[in-house]
């Protein structure tokens, strides 16, 4: 139990973020129109991509000798992007169909 | 400076997941969204420095991001409408799989020299957090896709709630004897835990019914948002907190939604009603069913005051958004009223069929939602169902063994008379009879949607 303490201690500007960020999100999503339900999953699919930035540190990090972490974070890398740029190409697809509806 | 970047990539994150909840806004806020994003991996690559030290092994690193690009472009521009939700729940597979190998990379990191790192336990917690939650949420995507493609059918058994629930807790309890007493043998028991959580995820998902796979795959979604978010607890790095926690508590709030949106609880869906009620959905005598012939069909529609059409997946895989299209202008043309009636989760996905029907060009305002169009089938003269089933199945009201029993649905037997268009007999996406075909008022035309639609049109120019 101890250690839980310290360790929020340790991190508690990033505790702060976690509460918020909550808290932001339920009140950011309360209320859709149950048509954007599958855009917005899609949408929020693109935006975890944002794990991205850990592959892109670990591989960074990676000391040339070793292969498993050069390998596996290269790989990270390579899934972490997909995510990204496939999310949002994919959102897009689809809000481009509700917009010709908008223009008519 | 890079902290700048992150956060102004963490404020677009929280403008852009707000302006998508809104349609007119809807594509703009995308675009913001990744912009952050894209700001905030090229700040990383720059401009990240740790212990005053920056990044090496570029060339890895761009090559990564330029395969993954193109990969991920490509799929996301070649897949088919009707495909989407697979491919999204590939994509949020992606995602978990990269937030687990980050916990596998840095669990490797630091095996070697525990005793030495402050704060272990809590590094070793995180850690393991990552790497379980992005591994249940690897696994778990893989197989929502391959059964929304058809490639994997609902399995389940006896027992296996409990099962699952037994997995679950040897996970929780295995990471917390390790987080706290560091023991030898820590790098087996790491891949143990590996292992355990492909099989969770396996095992979670299976039983579920494939309707079911739109709120399975946002609760993945959501899923995947917290994996990212232990790599930002790992890294101290605020724009990954923001993102994963946002998208994690979002991604939670919308499952709930869509399940209001069927009118089940989260519980329901995923103790599996679909998957755990074999004994209600015994297989029934097939009652006689009518059958209607394309000239008939004309002439009764195009002699109609009104007409509602109850689209379905049916007519996404036959691509008769168009067809439709065609026939509700011309019936329009002869001062037939035609409406549509769109079931929130009819289709693959909510808002399936008016994503179709608007890049058809049909008008918005014809497009009723459940409650308008259910106070008007009463007034209605022919109902034609292009490929809907489940959505309209009149078990859900009236008999409390089916699976579907409690969902709303869009109740088409008011109507006076009721066209069903399917391929064939076959049972809709949740595997249960439909006694509406088998009731007096409803004749079957059978067929693909498109071609049957086209025909309908070349009918009722040339005939009538």
């Amino acid at each position: 139990m101890e250690a839980v303490f310290s360790f929020l201690e340790q991190h508690l500007e990033l505790t702060y973020i976690v509460i918020l960020s909550i808290f932001l999100g339920v009140e950011v999503i309360s209320r859709v129109p149950s048509v954007l339900h599958t855009p917005l999953m899609s949408g929020a699919n693109a935006i975890h991509g944002v794990v991205i930035i850990g592959a892109i540190i670990v591989m960074g990090q990676a000391s040339d000798e070793n292969y498993l972490a050069l390998i596996l974070g290269f790989l990270a890398v390579i899934l972490g992007t997909i995510n990204v740029v496939g999310g949002f190409v994919v959102t897009d697809r689809m809000l481009e169909m509700f917009k010709s509806k908008k223009t008519k | 400076m890079l902290s700048l970047i992150y956060l102004i990539g963490s404020v677009t994150f929280i403008v852009g997941l707000k302006m998508l909840s809104n349609p007119a806004t809807a594509r703009k806020g995308n675009a913001i969204a990744a912009g952050g994003m894209a700001l905030a991996i090229l700040g990383t690559i720059f401009l990240y420095r740790h212990n005053g030290q920056g990044l090496h092994n570029y060339g890895w690193i761009i090559t990564g991001l330029v395969v993954g690009g193109v990969i991920g472009l490509i799929s996301a521009r070649r897949v088919k409408m009707t495909a989407m939700p697979e491919m999204v729940s590939l994509f949020n597979g992606m995602g978990g799989a990269c937030a687990a190998l980050i916990s596998v990379v840095e669990f490797e990191h630091m095996a070697g020299t525990l005793a030495d790192i402050p704060d272990v336990h809590g590094q070793l917690g995180i850690i393991f957090a990552g790497m379980i939650i992005g591994t249940v949420s690897f696994a778990g995507s893989v197989i929502a896709w391959g059964k929304l493609n058809g490639r994997i059918r609902d399995i389940s058994f006896q027992g296996q709630h409990i099962l699952n629930l037994s997995v679950l807790a040897v996970i929780v309890l295995l990471t917390l004897f390790v987080a706290v007493t560091l023991p030898s043998a820590i790098v087996t028991l790491f891949a143990a835990v590996l292992v355990l959580s492909l099989i969770y995820g396996v095992f979670f998902v299976l039983p579920i019914g494939g309707a079911d796979m739109p709120v399975v795959i946002s609760l993945l979604n959501s899923f995947t948002g917290v994996a990212a978010a232990c790599g930002g607890f790992l890294y101290n790095n605020p724009v990954m907190l923001t993102g994963g926690i946002l998208v994690g508590s979002a991604g939670t709030i919308l499952t709930i939604l869509m399940c209001k949106a069927m009118n089940r609880s989260l519980k329901n869906v995923l103790i599996g009603a679909f998957g755990g009620a074999k004994a209600g959905g015994v297989t029934r005598e097939q009652g006689a069913y009518k059958e209607i012939g394309l000239s008939d069909t004309a002439v009764v529609m195009a002699y109609a005051h009104k007409v509602m059409i109850v689209p379905g997946y049916g007519l996404a895989v036959a691509q008769a958004q168009h067809a439709c299209h065609e026939l509700e202008t011309l019936l329009e043309a002869r001062g037939v009223e035609v409406r549509y009636a769109i079931h929130p989760v009819a289709g693959r996905m909510p808002g399936h069929m008016n994503v179709l029907l608007a890049e058809a060009d049909v008008s918005y305002d014809k497009l009723l939602e459940m409650e308008q169009a259910n106070g008007q089938f009463n007034t209605t003269d022919v109902v034609l169902i292009l490929g809907a089933n489940d959505v309209v199945n009149p078990a859900a009201k009236s008999d409390p063994s089916s699976p579907i029993y409690g969902m709303p649905i869009l109740e088409v037997e008011n109507a006076r008379s009721v066209i069903v268009n399917k391929r064939s007999m076959k049972p809709g996406y949740a595997g249960i009879e439909n006694d509406l075909f088998f009731q007096p008022k409803t004749s079957m035309l059978f067929g693909d949607a498109k071609q049957v639609l086209q025909q309908l049109v070349a009918e009722i120019v040339n005939s009538l």
